[in-house]
Parts: structure tokens; sequence; C-alpha cells
């Protein structure tokens, strides 16, 4: 059984269905990522957990136990806000010690946790200083220790480091999957960015429309889409869609209209007419016309094309491959070799290939 | 390109002096000095037919303390002193007790209703006060229907009628009226402020209904409420026309004293020393509350929603 289980769960509002028939299992101990574009669900879904909405179908049951009579304030479940929402009149102590003082905690052992719960998020000696003193880093950290001092069941998280700047919330992210190591308690993350949902989390539940498109591990989702949405929500992927010419022996030929005959690997059912292949940037080999390819190299797909724009990211640059068809094809390539800033310039003539493991058959 | 005439601070010195010079020199005229002539008033000789006598009289001038001495030798005026403060007070306390729903009301509702009720909370600003006030002699007459109903039930219950009417009630119910506005409007203005989020974070964090508002609401609304309090306390401590009106005998406050000494007595400089006193007294009770409340008036706009 799992700890938090969300079974076919449903919130309409008016006409609009916020949340459609969403089932999921999360796991003791795990770092759940809800992933999605705004107006997806999922935070309509996190407020659900938390208790500041209820379902209109479907159950939510924690420890195998039914949450729907119980209001937010009764359940064993913490949520950080995106706001922080912290009290303002309050120091960061006073802030600490008022879940402890909702659950009559004694007054003895209060100090002690407020003292725990700072170390755990690095603001010993803040105690005293009230939350307009704090930079935004700090509030956070507030946040997340107020909500981890009564060690709940499970942690909520609704966008907690989007007002953060770049910098910073990387730092942030760190600590977090620190702190869920070292606290062991189950964290439920609501963010619209993928990379931070790749980089935290140890499973993904991709929401798109109020629907749940995929539940997976983040490189899992990353290599194996489970659909359109997904393998375009997650990072960069050329979406390369035709009809199925062939499909024998574990490989699917794909006509790619301006491309041309495209082979994966894959075996879906035999009756498929169409599909999608998601191939990524960087699976992408380039290099110039009529250069010899290298030792060991397998091109099962080939095409010319020409260089039409490109991208300087400082590590990475991205190129845009147009095939004499007139198919763009987005590439990515490291610049790692010393001295080097770029390997081609607009208008250069260049031979993209991949194997038929690159790509990810989407069948549909 | 010529050099300005005038430096540009000079000219921004200026213009700010243009702006607040004339109200300035409205309040100078009209309420400084008139002050400063009232607390020379309190150190003259009353004149034989009222008025005042002459400050100067056989070649000596005529200051004296006679108006303070009488003030604090005869104990009746202290009484009706301490009378006007409880009136103020307990007339502070029912508004806030009545206000604060109303404004919690008023700040969670529907922001398109929300002009509509503030309008209500106002509407009785639009008619005279004064009639206003004699409207309550309406209603707290013998003969309508409250008076009526209530002697009904004390009489069944078998007590003396009571007249509503010309008692410390009257005054009181009609204080909390007139005075309701005042209270209503800062508390709104800071309510509707607050954060929502945070009283869901208090909910979240396992506060009760009761706990959300005693923990977080209220003290969070406190610079509201010693705004709302000095708007009612200070012109509820000396008004007179209430209880001049609807009060009886015993009702008289201290702003009723100052009129009759200005208007009957024709005691100038008694009536000057009241003023001075009242004016002091609310000044002390006004500096008294901002004490006690400086520290959630000293924490900065704590109602705004966290940013970063």
């Amino acid at each position: 059984m799992a700890l938090l289980e969300i079974q076919n769960v449903t919130r309409r509002f008016g006409e609009f269905t916020a949340v459609d028939g969403v089932s999921i299992d999360i796991e003791a101990g795990e770092f759940f990522t809800l992933l999605g574009p705004s107006g997806c669900g999922k935070t309509t879904l996190l407020r659900m957990i938390a208790g500041f909405d209820l379902p209109d179908g479907g159950r939510i049951l924690l420890n195998g136990t039914d949450l729907a009579d119980r209001p937010p304030e009764e359940r064993p479940v913490r949520t950080v806000f995106q706001s922080y929402a912290l009290f303002p009149h309050m120091t960061v102590e006073g802030n600490i010690a008022f879940p402890l003082q909702m659950a009559k905690t004694p007054a003895a052992e209060i100090p002690g946790k407020i003292r725990e719960a700072l170390e755990d998020v690095r603001l010993t000696g803040f105690g005293k200083r009230y939350p307009h003193e704090l930079s935004g880093g700090q509030k956070q950290r507030v946040a997340i220790g107020r909500a981890l001092v009564t060690h709940p069941t499970v942690l909520l998280l609704d966008e907690p480091l989007a007002a953060l700047d770049a910098k910073l919330r990387e730092e942030m992210q760190i600590e977090l999957i620190n702190l869920q190591k070292e606290v062991g308690i189950t964290f439920v993350y609501v963010t619209h960015d993928q990379t931070e949902a790749l980089a935290l989390s140890h499973r993904i539940a991709v929401m798109n429309k109020g629907r749940v498109e995929q539940i997976d591990e983040p490189s899992r989702l990353y290599s194996f889409p489970a659909s359109r949405f997904v393998a375009d929500f997650i990072g960069t992927c050329n979406l390369l869609e035709g009809s199925v010419a062939s499909n024998a022996g574990g490989i699917v030929a794909l006509e790619v209209p301006g491309l041309g005959t495209v082979r994966v690997a894959a075996a879906p059912p035999a009756a498929l007419a169409a599909g999608t292949i998601a191939l990524r940037p960087e699976k992408i080999r380039v290099q110039a016309s009529g250069a010899p390819s290298a030792p060991g190299d397998r091109p099962d797909n080939r095409f010319g094309g020409t260089v039409t724009e490109y991208l300087y990211l400082g590590d990475v640059t991205v190129y845009i491959v147009t095939t004499p068809g007139g198919r763009k094809l987005e590439t990515l390539l490291a610049n790692s070799g010393a001295g080097r800033t770029k390997f081609f310039e607009v208008g250069d003539a260049v031979e993209v290939s991949w194997p038929v493991e690159a790509g990810h058959f989407i069948g549909q | 390109m010529s050099r300005p005439a005038i430096s540009l601070q000079a000219r921004a010195r200026l213009g700010r002096w243009l702006v607040s010079g004339p109200p300035v020199l409205y309040l100078l005229v009209f309420f400084a000095a008139p002050a400063l002539i009232m607390v020379l008033a309190s150190f003259r000789t009353p004149g034989d037919f009222g008025g005042l006598a002459p400050l100067i009289e056989n070649g000596r001038l005529d200051l004296n303390l006679d108006s303070y001495t009488r003030f604090f030798t005869e104990s009746v005026y202290a009484q009706i002193f301490v009378k006007s403060v409880w009136y103020a007070l307990l007339t502070t306390v029912f508004c806030l007790l009545l206000a604060y729903p109303l404004a919690a009301l008023i700040a969670r509702s529907a922001k398109k209703h929300r002009d509509l009720l503030l309008l209500l909370v106002i509407l009785p600003f639009w008619s005279n006060f004064l009639i206003r006030i004699y409207a309550w002699m309406i209603i707290l007459g013998p003969n309508a229907a409250l008076a009526r109903t209530v002697n009904g039930v004390l009489g069944w219950l078998g007590h003396e009628p009571v007249p509503l009417l010309f008692s410390s009630f009257a005054v009181l119910v009609c204080l909390v009226y007139v005075h309701l506005p005042f209270m209503v409007l800062p508390l709104y203005a800071n309510l509707e402020k607050h954060d929502r989020a945070l009283l869901d974070a208090a909910q979240d964090l396992g506060a009760g209904a009761w706990q959300r508002f005693w923990r977080i609401t209220f003290p969070l609304s406190l610079p509201g409420v010693y705004a709302g309090a000095a708007l009612v306390f200070i012109p509820a401590l000396g008004i007179f026309a209430i209880p001049d009106i609807l009060g009886g005998p015993e009702d008289s406050l201290i702003g009723n004293v100052i009129k009759q000494q200005f208007l009957e007595t024709r005691d100038w400089p008694f009536g000057s020393v009241l003023s001075i006193v009242l004016t002091v007294a609310a000044l002390v009770l006004a500096g008294a509350a901002a004490w006690i409340g400086r520290g959630s008036l000293g924490t900065p706009s704590s109602t705004e929603p966290a940013r970063a």
C-alpha cells in the first residue's frame, strides 16, 4: 500500500474540469513532483491533498484512511506556500513555534525543537528576526522549517522556488534534495519548471489539462516520453510525424514529410498506420558534408541539410539544420573543443545522422 | 543655454512651500491662534456680565490661577470628567464589538459588493447630525414600539416600566450609532489588505477558526483597531449634543459643562480651563494608546504578501 493514494480524483469549477480522473500512488519517503503548465490542475490537486479543496469525485487516502472529512488543520500534511505565507507579526522563532503550539507541544520542549528546525534549514542565529528582515531565500527556509517542525507525514511544496533568482534557485534545489534525504519525509512538489522537476524528483507525474500524461522517473520521462505532450514539455524535442512504411523485426520505418524514411527501434502493434518519433537534439550527430564517418558510427538515418540558424549558449550551441525538403531539425553540439566557439556557420552544408536507438517511437 | 535664475533646489523648496503653505497658514490662524487665546483666557478673571474682565486693570496685569484652583478643588468637575471618559470608553468598546464583524464581512465579500456596502456604512453622514439625534428621540420615545415592547416584557415579568429616552442608555446607544462608521472604515481598510494565504498557512499548521482569528487576523488588524479607537474615543469624549438632547439630568458630560460655562454661566475662564483639561486628557490618552500599540504599529506593512 502506498503512503498517499490519489484514486480517480476529479474536481470541477463550473464547466471547467480542473482535475479529471487522476490516480497517483506516492510511496513513503519519495520526492514526488507534479509537473505541468499553468492551468493543468497540479495546484488544485495539491490543495485537495492539503484539504483546502475537496474532490467532486474519487478519494484521497493517507495510510489507507480517506481524508475526505478531515479539515486542513487535522491532516498530518503541511504546505510550503509559494508566497511563503510567514506570519509578519511573529519572529522566525514565533513562526516555527506556531505549529508546535497548535499541536499543544509542552512549552518546555518547544525551544529545543525550534533549534533543531533552524539547524535543519541552516538558519541558526536568525530566530529573533522578523520576516521582513530576511531575504527571499531565508524566508523560504523559514517556511520549510515551520512546515517540518511537527514532522508531518507529507510535505507539500507549491512552486516554492518560483520567486527566487536563478542562482539561488539552484542552491535551494540542492538543499531541498539534501533536506528531504535527511528528514525522510515524503515531499510532493508542484512546479511548471521541467528542469527543476528533473533535478529534484524521484518520480514525476506530468499533467496536462487536468489529466496525468505519464508518471515515471526523470530519466525515463526524458528518454521515453509516453506522449507527444510529454516529449515536447520535457526538454526540447524534434517531433517527426509520419505514416508507417514498414514495421518488422523491432524496427519501424516512418515516412516523414520533408525528410524521408526514418527508422527507429520499436515494436508497436502491426495495425498502427501512423506515429511520431521523438528525437532529442543532442542525439543527432552533425558533421560537415563529405566528412568521413567516425569508427563505430552506425548512421541508420542520414540526411543532408543546411545550417539556417544557430544559437550560441556558452557551453553548447544549438544549430537548426534545414533539409532540402524544408524540414527543420534542432541539433545541439557541446563546445568542448579547446578554443572552439562554434563548429558551423549559417549556410554550411552539413550531414545529420542518428542510429535507430536514438529516437523514441510514440504510437499516436 | 542660460543658467536658471534660482537653483533647482531652491525652486523645489519654493514649490513645497507653495503647496503646503496655505494649509499651514490656515491651521495657524484658525486652530493654533484660538487655542492660544483660550489658554490665555484660562488665566483671566471673568467679567461681571460674562466674557472677560479687562486684562490690565489699575495698571496691573490681571492673570491668576483661580479657575484652575476651582477645577481641582470642586470634585464635581473631576467626577463629570471621569464619567465622560467612562462613556467614551464604553462607546469605543461597543463600536469595536459591532464594527469588527461588520468590517470583516465587507472585507471578505465579493469585490463588486464592497463599494455598495461601504456606501451603506457612510450613508448616515448624508443627513444632518442633529436630525439623526432627534430621530432617536422618536425611536426611543415612550410611545414608540421599542419602549412599549420592552416595558411590556418588563411588566409581564413584574417589573416597573423604565423610560428609554432621557437616560444614559439613550446617550450610549446614540454615541455608538454616531461613531460606528469611524470604527468600521479604518478596520475595513486594514482587514481588506490581509493576505488570505496567511490564514491558509495557519490552518495548514493546525490552527482552528478561533486560533486563526486570535493569533493571526486580530494582531494584524491592531493598527486598524487603534486608528478606529482614536477616531471614536476622542470625539466621544467631548460630545455635548447627544447628552443634551437624549440624556437625563444625570447624563451631563464634560462637553455639556463646557458649553454651559461659555453660553449660560458665561464664565469664560473656567470654560477654558475645562477645555484645556479635556484636550490634554485626550492627548495623554492617545499618546498612551500609541505607546501601548507601538509594537504592532512598528512592524512595517505587516499584511502584504511576502515577496522575494
